[in-house]
This record gives structure tokens, C-alpha cells and sequence, in this order.
């Protein structure tokens, strides 16, 4: 009876444990470098235009009032739009943005995987000797038998 | 196999360096990077750049052709923009003096927190119709390269005068504002 209710109280700290790190509060530094001022378009960490350090101003007092980092960003993309995310979402139109590159990729790495294969198959080719013309072969001879003289 | 491989790769390549040309080609056709702003300077006769935009002063939207028939004063401006507070006053006073004579000053509010901005409009007591662009949709359109900025619209819809870059001020460029209001009135020869 004791063993189990000391693994209850086990899995009771663990489940907090686990509640408070999903409740960690927002560094204001990451989400200054994944925000995008709008005026100078550069990221929040990385500009000190006077939106940028109104935005920053704001940031720190909603984590200071307990707002998580997708709120955060909610609440900036209904006053600025989804232009002021460094990334672009992952979802809906925006998600081209994430596919067109990884495409490219992909078919970059299929044409040169193509090109490679088509390189290893002519290979054998080159040692195949080409026919020689008889009457070349014929010459030589001549000249070899000439030569042997 | 490899001549097929080759003639794929190639057919890829080249449908590629199309898109890209293709790209460019609309890029210069149809791209305005210009704005409004530039046509304005180069002379040319150049109607106010539509929007349709939420209110800060009061509820509902308001579309810029809503205004026409009446001369406007178009100041982009933002909360956070120092030279903005220094020429509210002046445009408030302007929309006074005016408005009997069909005169609207418009402001844009643009790249700015509505609360802040609504802040800003207490604090200089603005009474004229404030729009919110907090996407900063308008600027592109209108050549706008920073803040503030004023344009003029005669009751046609068309930009007059000069555009105003920064604040609008009584020693720099007052006769400039004041012969912007009187063009967009239809009082200038």
C-alpha cells in the first residue's frame, strides 16, 4: 500500500512537472527574432525603429501578464498581419512557401542522381572498342610488317 | 536511356529559365513599384489609389471614393512617429477651418497599435475621420516613404499639388500645404 501510494505521488510530481514546462513563459528574445518589424522589415532583435521598440515594449508586458508566444503572435498578426512572422505559417496558402524549396530540392537531387546514373551507364560504353575501318587495318599491317623488316 | 535522361534534364532546365523569364517580364509590365506618389511628381494626372480601411474614430469602414465631391487632406501618420505630434495640431485646425467648405483631412493611420493610436487621437483631440492600416496595405500603393506624409485630392479624385514629406510645418512648407488645400478646393488658378 505504501509502494503504491508513493508511485501515485511519483506520477503526480511528474504530471506537474510536465504542466509547468508547457506553461513556461515566453523568452522575449526568441520571440524578438522570429518577429519581423513592419516598417523596416527586419526582425525585431535586429532593428531599433520606433515600432520595433514600441512591439518589444508590448512583448514584454504581455509575458508579464502571462500571454504564451502563440498569443503573442496572434495578437501581432491581427494588428500588423501575418507579414510581421519571420516564417511564413505552416498552413494554407503560406505553406507554399515551405514546399516550393523543398520541391526544388527533391528535384534537384532527382536530376542529379539522374545525370549520375546516366554517367555510370555510359562508362562500359567508352571501353567497347570502336570498329576499326579495314582498310586502316589493312595499312597498319603494312606498316607494322614494314617495320618488322 | 541516358540520350532520354539528357533530353528530360534539358526540357526541365529549360521550362525553368521560361517561368523565371516569364516572372520578369510581368515583374516589369505590371509591377508599380512607383506609387502614386511618383506619377504625382512626374506631372502626370493621377487618381487617389482606392482602399476601403476600418475606422479608428468611429465604427464601420471607410472607402476613399466614399469622400468623393469633397476636397481632402490625406496624412498618413503613426503614433509612434515624433514628427507626426507636432503637425496634429495643424491638421486639426486645418479640418476646422475647412470642412465648412467641403474640406475633409483623412488620416491613415498605418504599421501602428490601435490603441495606441486611438491614444494619440485623445491626446491631440482629432475629430476628423482616422482609418487603421496596420499591414501598411495604402503605402506601396501610394508611394508613401515615410512618416508623416500629406496628399492632396481635388472633388474629382484626382491628386493635386505637391506631396508633403514630413510634418507639416509653417516655416518649411506652409505655402505648399496651403496651395494643396486650395487646388483640392478648386480656389487655385
Amino acid at each position: 500500500m505504501t509502494r503504491l501510494a508513493a508511485l501515485v505521488a511519483i506520477a503526480v510530481m511528474t504530471m506537474s512537472v510536465g504542466a509547468g514546462a508547457g506553461l513556461a513563459a515566453p523568452n522575449p528574445a526568441d520571440l524578438e527574432a522570429e518577429l519581423v518589424c513592419p516598417t523596416c522589415k527586419t526582425t525585431l532583435d535586429q532593428s531599433d525603429a520606433p515600432v520595433a521598440r514600441r512591439m518589444k515594449q508590448i512583448i514584454r508586458t504581455r509575458i508579464a501578464e502571462g500571454a504564451t508566444e502563440k498569443q503573442i503572435k496572434a495578437e501581432l498578426v491581427a494588428q500588423f498581419g501575418p507579414g510581421v512572422l519571420a516564417e511564413p505559417p505552416k498552413s494554407g496558402f503560406d505553406l507554399v512557401a515551405w514546399l516550393v524549396p523543398l520541391g526544388l530540392l527533391a528535384g534537384g537531387a532527382v536530376g542529379v542522381a539522374a545525370i549520375v546514373w546516366g554517367w555510370s551507364r555510359r562508362r562500359p560504353e567508352a571501353g567497347v572498342p570502336a570498329p576499326v575501318d579495314p582498310e586502316l587495318e589493312r595499312r597498319l599491317d603494312d606498316e607494322l610488317d614494314r617495320f618488322d623488316e | 536511356m541516358t540520350g532520354t535522361v539528357q533530353r528530360v534534364g534539358q526540357a526541365i532546365a529549360l521550362v525553368g529559365v521560361a517561368a523565371l523569364l516569364g516572372l520578369f517580364v510581368w515583374k516589369v509590365a505590371f509591377g508599380n513599384d512607383t506609387g502614386a506618389a511618383d506619377e504625382l511628381a512626374a506631372g502626370k494626372s493621377v487618381a487617389a489609389p482606392a482602399f476601403t480601411l476600418d475606422r479608428l474614430d468611429r465604427q464601420g469602414q471607410l472607402a476613399i471614393g466614399d469622400l468623393r465631391g469633397k476636397a481632402v487632406v490625406v496624412n498618413f501618420w503613426a503614433s509612434w512617429c515624433v514628427p507626426c505630434r507636432d503637425e496634429a495640431p495643424v491638421l486639426q485646425q486645418t479640418y476646422e477651418r475647412y470642412r465648412g467648405q467641403g474640406l475633409v483631412v483623412l488620416g491613415i493611420d498605418v504599421n501602428d497599435f490601435k490603441e495606441d493610436a486611438r491614444r494619440f487621437m485623445r491626446r491631440f483631440g482629432m475629430t476628423y475621420p482616422v482609418v487603421y492600416d496596420g499591414k501598411g496595405s495604402t503605402v506601396g500603393k501610394w508611394g508613401v516613404r515615410g512618416f508623416p506624409e500629406t496628399f492632396f485630392i481635388d472633388r474629382s479624385g484626382r491628386l493635386v499639388g505637391e506631396r508633403i514629406e514630413g510634418a507639416v510645418d509653417i516655416e518649411r512648407n506652409r505655402s505648399t500645404f496651403e496651395r494643396g488645400i486650395a487646388l483640392a478646393l478648386g480656389d487655385a488658378p
